[in-house]
């Protein structure tokens, strides 16, 4: 499965705020990144919780951020970063 | 809250600590602590290693161990980058390499602190990482699970694979500590 973005690519995690499991951790929403790596495709999280079975299949990427973006008052040089996964629907062009 | 939960279920007498006690115990033996013979094997074979970083799961495969549905994302320490993991949403960990992860690593402490400001956390495990070195976080937060390829130390030289994989610890592979070229035993 093609994902929508391409590594290296430009992203904003969306800054939503819907009720139920999901694995975008709050403090990364809203925040701008790029594409470290795409995964590839799996049953959807946020379906699987309630015993539904993920499908379709969603695209995750690997997205980096630069400390000092994530955490404004962040004590570390500006090179830090920190990664995680996030599924294509949380993601929109930056 | 699991301890919570566990008494719960003991009290109502759906489960029994025996029971607990004993499915731990089973799960230890399943999966033990194997990553520091995968990594010391990254140390010697400069092949291997590159087949680690670029498909984890295959690389563990291939050396005789398999890790399950575990999607296995290897990241390497250089000497311009210290590489650490956490969980933040809950205690995702490589087990079926690393086995069961310490308390630590689960911990609220932990899991909150090492994302905001990972420096300071690294220096309370005794590990300074130099400013111009960059200290790349890893929140653990869905499918993909970590582990650290620490640097092999200098002074390691000669070592066979058994003394190489006897420095490795469990906190080297989550980021938290530096392998030291110190021979067990000797």
């Amino acid at each position: 499965m093609d994902g929508k973005f391409k590594v290296g690519q430009p992203v904003r995690v969306k800054a939503s705020y819907p009720p139920g499991h999901r694995r975008t951790p709050f403090y990364i929403r809203g925040k701008r990144g790029e594409i470290e790596r795409i995964c590839g495709a799996f049953p959807n999280p946020e379906e699987l919780a309630y015993g539904f079975d993920g499908e379709p299949k969603r695209v995750l990427y690997r997205v980096r951020f630069p400390q000092k973006h994530v955490w404004p008052d962040y004590r570390g040089p500006e090179r830090d970063l920190i990664e995680m996964e996030i599924y294509e629907h949380w993601l929109e062009p930056a | 809250m699991s301890r919570a939960m566990q008494e719960l279920l003991e009290e109502k007498g759906v489960i029994t600590a025996e029971q607990v006690r004993a499915r731990m115990e089973q799960y230890d033996h399943d999966f033990p602590y194997r990553g520091a013979r995968v990594i010391a094997h990254a140390w010697v074979d400069a092949s291997f290693k590159e087949k680690l970083i670029r498909d984890g799961k295959a690389a563990c495969a291939e050396f005789g161990l398999d890790i399950e549905a575990d999607k296995l994302i290897a990241v390497e320490n250089t000497p311009q980058v210290h590489n650490v993991v956490v969980c933040t949403l809950c205690s995702c960990y490589p087990r079926a390499l690393l086995g069961m992860p310490p308390t630590w690593y689960k911990s609220e402490n932990y899991r909150r602190r090492v994302v905001r400001e990972p420096r300071a956390v690294l220096k309370e495990f005794g590990t300074l990482i130099p400013d111009e070195v960059t200290v790349r976080v890893h929140d653990s937060n869905a499918d993909m699970r970590y582990v650290v390829v620490p640097m092999r130390p200098a002074g390691t030289e000669g070592w066979s694979e058994e003394q190489l994989a006897a420095i490795i610890t469990r906190d080297a592979l989550v980021g938290v500590t530096v392998p030291k070229p110190v021979l067990r035993g000797a």
